[in-house]
């Protein structure tokens, strides 16, 4: 009992008989004396109503009215006024709730699911899971981190649409959010996860249904000066019919609820129309400012959307880096050779050379009829993305394992045909600690073999491990020409085929 | 929408897959705790998938642990099994999911062969065997009365029971009355010996516990609140399952003064019956087990719940129920407890894992609390840390954490509580169970204790009926 408390008429008691809780009595003890202490509380009695306590409570004018039995928690305060009481009886719960962590155990036994782990955190700190299992066991992993309030980053690929939809609704009627499945990048607080750069922070929020597109993105707003707040992946599909733009549009409201980020921008591959124009209408509805940077033949294509971006927010268009190579001669009538690891970026390259080339084939392709099939070397225009899941079944993303696009150099330097090769280098966390090292040697060999002029989309900050200057010096010295928008490589290497879009 | 804080500061994170990514973002200075993920330990994955995905799961669950928490015990009554659970003539209780003579083990056989032979249906073992095998003599498993019973758990009509209450919801338990260590008949023991101790406890023990049960309360004293013992044992070094020595005197001291009130006995048979009581370690532990099914029964029938209801063992197979799937038993073949033996009884001696006594810790105590039984940890194999992993393992099977059921040196954390099937096939990790170890013989008796846990098998049945409801739903 707090000595310097009133007592009075005003007061404010509340006595309440509560069942199935039990606590042993030291415990309650100490929630007593813990809410006793507070200011403005005048008495407390936190006990199981057994007779003994019952009396004591009858004692302080806190009796409960009616019967009580002794399995039965009784608590009773006596505060100065609501407000106060309202204070200790939450504090009251708090303290039953409280509990001590294990001291005793000599050996920690590993938490075995994303549950256990998660339920060792403080429960109002910022946290998310990430999780890399193999697809058909992320469902349950991320519906853990729902179940505990938090959002989740699902690597995994392999993940049923069905699953996807099903996590996505859960997450939403839980507050948090999905990023993924096969999501690779995100950026959350300055904390890169996954595949992402080393980007300054900044007021720009990110929203992007595309890995390597988020990537150029935030490279580009870094080298012009302007930071980033979140990168929050949403996952290839998210924008698609069946998923319906579930997770874009909670990232939306919640870059929308955060005080660091005052514009946002939505990258993405083309999205089903309905999906998009549910999408513009939620952003229409915010207060932050949402541009939309999807991918697709009549929108433009990822640097200009930055560039648009810039300048709403009334900022100059920087010269974006290059390095410009020798000086190549042009091969007209060469077939295009878009060797990507990026997805999106194999995407961009299509998109603004097609208009100029006519069809273009791929893994990937633009319309169903130029499918590549597994002739990854056929001749004529050729874009392929080495990153597409069929290509990484057992073996790491092209962003660490170069081999398979090593193959495809020397397959393209081998052939009769004339040819200009277009590939993107992506750098920051979680890609290869030096792909220039890896690359030089097999562009040397292939320059040597035939004239090949080499375009490099070098996608990366200085900030990133492996430094964005030092990796284009290095392919630079090579021969090739590097730019760090793909847009402007791709039409450079329009340029060197004749055929300017 | 503020994503549970998420965006307000450099996140922790909890890494579950690969390590790139974690060391990534250690090399950030990122605060990461990696999970040490593996592949489920059984069950398709499109069931787990099914189950982690089932909307109504979280509630239900929550509802059946809920539940389980607010169940409370108290002891109301003694009275014979024909009595309370109108056990018929002709008809014995025994432990497990429901059994035939034809698969019975050594004990099971044992105790049924005593149990007929004490109630004076058969005047020889041959003649009780005809009684049992012919079919004169109809077996069903405690568990479909309310009842639960140690090891071979044979209940006859003439046995006396402990007849508990829930207060919170008015369900009942019942559970017989212990006969203490050695040749007993739920050990399978049948020999004069176990007869005359049967026919004293019919005669002395369960009369005079009665008429001291019923008379404390007809006197207005409240009744003896059994789960408050529980909670009490568990900081006192018992787990309550193969240790129940401070339970065992705690009753005894909140008996005692009734059972010396009860008039037109012998003061001899009083003197005897708190003789009894103070020698038998075990003699709470028919308390504590109906106390945990009264919780038990509390969660049953909560639709998509993946809680256990019911560990039970019958000597020949392992028997569990969920609270999603209301009866229906999934079983497997009992595996045999490794342990310390009595004498010269070694791992040959011992019959395969049986009886209900596993209600204990699918209640969460026993094997799920070994961290609060340091004097036993040796006994049942292994050393305190041991003990305290253990403890540890179960917290990560279990939904909740019993706030009634504090285990001091765990920083008087509740034991685990409510075993989630699907976190059972998560894990890998099956359920520790603490046990006694009956003779393989029908006539042994009791040849040691140790460490057991369900087959695998139960979990994958009831992983894959849980998902079909699930899909139902």
């Amino acid at each position: 009992m707090s000595p310097s408390a009133p007592s009075g008429g005003d007061a404010a008691v509340s006595v309440q008989l509560r069942s199935g809780v039990y606590a042993d009595s030291v415990k309650l003890m100490q929630v007593s004396r813990r809410v006793g202490a507070r200011d403005g509380v005048s008495a407390v009695l936190v006990a199981m109503a057994t007779p003994l306590n019952l009396e004591l409570a009858a004692n302080m004018g806190l009796a409960p009215a009616g019967d009580a039995s002794p399995e039965q928690l009784l608590i009773a305060v006596r505060a100065e006024d609501d407000a106060a009481l309202a204070d200790a009886l939450a504090d009251v719960d708090a303290a039953l709730a409280e509990r001590e962590r294990s001291t005793g155990s000599a050996t920690a036994v590993a938490h075995r699911t994303v549950g256990a782990g998660l339920d060792e955190l403080a429960p109002d700190s910022p946290a998310l899971a990430i999780v890399s299992v193999p697809g058909q066991y992320a469902v349950a992993e991320a519906a853990d981190a729902i179940a505990a309030g938090r959002s989740v980053l699902v690597f995994s690929d392999g993940v049923p649409v069905e699953h996807e939809v099903a996590l996505k609704r859960a997450a939403h009627d839980a507050g948090v959010l999905v990023m993924g499945p096969d999501c690779g990048t995100a950026i959350v607080s300055g904390v890169a996860l996954g595949f992402a750069n080393v980007v300054r922070p900044g007021p720009v929020g990110l929203v992007a249904a595309s890995g390597t597109g988020a990537q150029q993105v935030s490279c580009l707003l870094d080298m012009a000066g302007v930071g980033v707040s979140h990168v929050l992946g949403v996952g290839g599909r998210d924008l698609k019919e069946e998923v319906g733009g579930l997770a874009t549009l909670d990232a939306l409201a919640a870059l929308d609820a955060d005080p660091a980020t005052e514009r946002v921008l939505v990258v993405s591959k083309p999205p089903a129309p309905s999906v998009a124009a549910a999408v513009t209408s939620f952003a229409d509805g915010l207060s932050v400012p949402v541009r939309s940077a999807a991918l697709s033949a009549e929108t433009p294509d990822l640097t200009a959307a930055v560039e648009a971006l810039l300048t709403d927010m009334g900022l100059d268009v920087p010269v974006w880096p290059s390095r410009p190579g020798p000086a190549e001669a042009a091969v007209p009538g060469a077939a295009l050779k878009g060797l990507y690891s990026g997805g999106t970026l194999a995407d961009e390259a299509m998109l603004i050379a097609a208009p100029a080339l006519g069809g273009i084939r791929s893994n990937t392709p633009l319309e169903p009829e130029l499918d590549l099939g597994t002739d990854l070397s056929a001749s004529g225009h050729l874009v392929v993305d080495f990153g597409d899941d069929a290509l990484t079944v057992g073996r790491a993303h092209p962003m660490i394992d170069p081999t398979l696009r090593l193959e495809a150099i020397a397959g393209v330097a081998a052939a009769d045909e004339p040819a200009v090769l277009l590939l993107d280098v992506v750098l920051g966390y979680g890609a290869d600690p030096d792909p220039a090292g890896a690359l030089v040697p097999a562009l040397r060999a292939a320059r040597a073999q035939k004239h090949l002029p080499v375009v490099v989309a070098l996608i990366g900050t200085e900030g990133d491990p492996q430094g964005w200057s030092r990796q284009a010096d290095a392919l630079a010295a090579a021969g090739c020409a590097v730019f760090s928008s793909n847009a402007a490589a791709t039409r450079y290497a329009l340029d060197l085929l004749g055929a300017s879009a | 929408m503020n994503l549970g804080n998420l965006l307000s500061g450099p996140p922790s994170i909890v890494a579950a897959g690969v390590d790139v990514f974690s060391d990534a973002l250690r090399a950030q200075g990122a605060e990461v705790a990696d999970v040490d993920w593996r592949p489920p330990g059984f069950g398709d994955p499109d069931d787990l998938a099914a189950l982690a995905l089932d909307t109504r799961r979280a509630a239900a669950n929550r509802t059946a642990v809920e539940r389980l928490l607010a169940a409370g015990a108290v002891l109301v009554d003694v009275r014979p099994a024909r009595e309370v659970i109108g056990l018929a003539d002709r008809m014995l209780l025994h432990s497990g999911p429901p059994l035939e003579w034809e698969n019975a083990s050594g004990p099971m056989r044992g105790a049924l062969i005593g149990a007929c032979l004490f109630e004076g249906w058969a005047a020889d073992v041959e003649e009780a065997e005809i009684l049992l095998s012919t079919g004169a003599v109809t077996l069903d498993p405690c568990h479909h009365h309310r009842t639960v019973g140690p090891m071979a758990g044979v209940t006859s009509p003439s046995m006396w029971m402990w007849c508990l209450e829930d207060p919170v919801t008015g369900g009942q338990a019942f559970c017989n009355l212990n006969e203490g260590l050695g040749k007993v008949l739920r050990m399978g023991a049948f020999n004069e010996e176990v007869q005359a101790r049967l026919r004293w406890m019919r005669d002395v023990l369960g009369p005079v516990l009665s008429k001291a049960v019923r008379g404390s309360i007809d006197a207005g004293n409240d009744p003896l609140d059994v789960k408050a013992v529980l909670a009490q044992m568990l900081q006192m070094g018992d787990e309550g399952h193969n240790r129940n020595r401070a339970g065992s005197l705690m009753a005894l001291r909140e008996l005692s003064p009734s059972i010396v009130a009860v008039e037109g006995v012998p003061s001899s048979d009083i003197a005897a019956v708190l003789r009894f009581i103070g020698g038998n370690e075990h003699f709470f532990l028919n308390l504590g087990m109906p106390t945990a099914k009264l919780a038990l029964d509390a969660a049953r029938d909560v639709p998509g719940s993946t809680m256990l209801t019911v560990m039970s063992r019958n000597g020949t197979e392992f028997g569990i129920q969920a609270a999603g799937t209301g009866d229906r038993w999934f079983t497997g073949p009992a595996n045999t407890p490794v342990g310390l033996f009595l004498g010269d009884y070694g791992p040959d001696d011992a019959n395969p894992d049986i009886g209900d006594s596993a209600i204990m810790e699918t209640y969460g105590i026993g094997g799920f609390a070994m961290a609060a039984a340091p004097a036993i940890v040796r006994f049942v194999g292994g050393t305190v840390p041991d003990a305290l992993a253990t403890t540890e393992r179960m917290y990560q099977l279990t939904l909740a954490e019993n706030p009634a059921m504090a285990i001091p040196i765990m920083g008087f954390r509740g034991s685990p509580t409510g075993i989630d099937v699907l976190k059972v096939a998560r894990t890998g990790w099956l359920p520790q169970i603490n046990t006694g170890m009956a003779g393989r013989i029908a006539g042994t008796g009791q040849v040691g204790a140790g460490l057991v846990q369900p087959p695998q098998q139960c979990f994958e049945q009831a992983l894959v009926a849980l998902a079909e409801e699930a899909r139902k739903a």
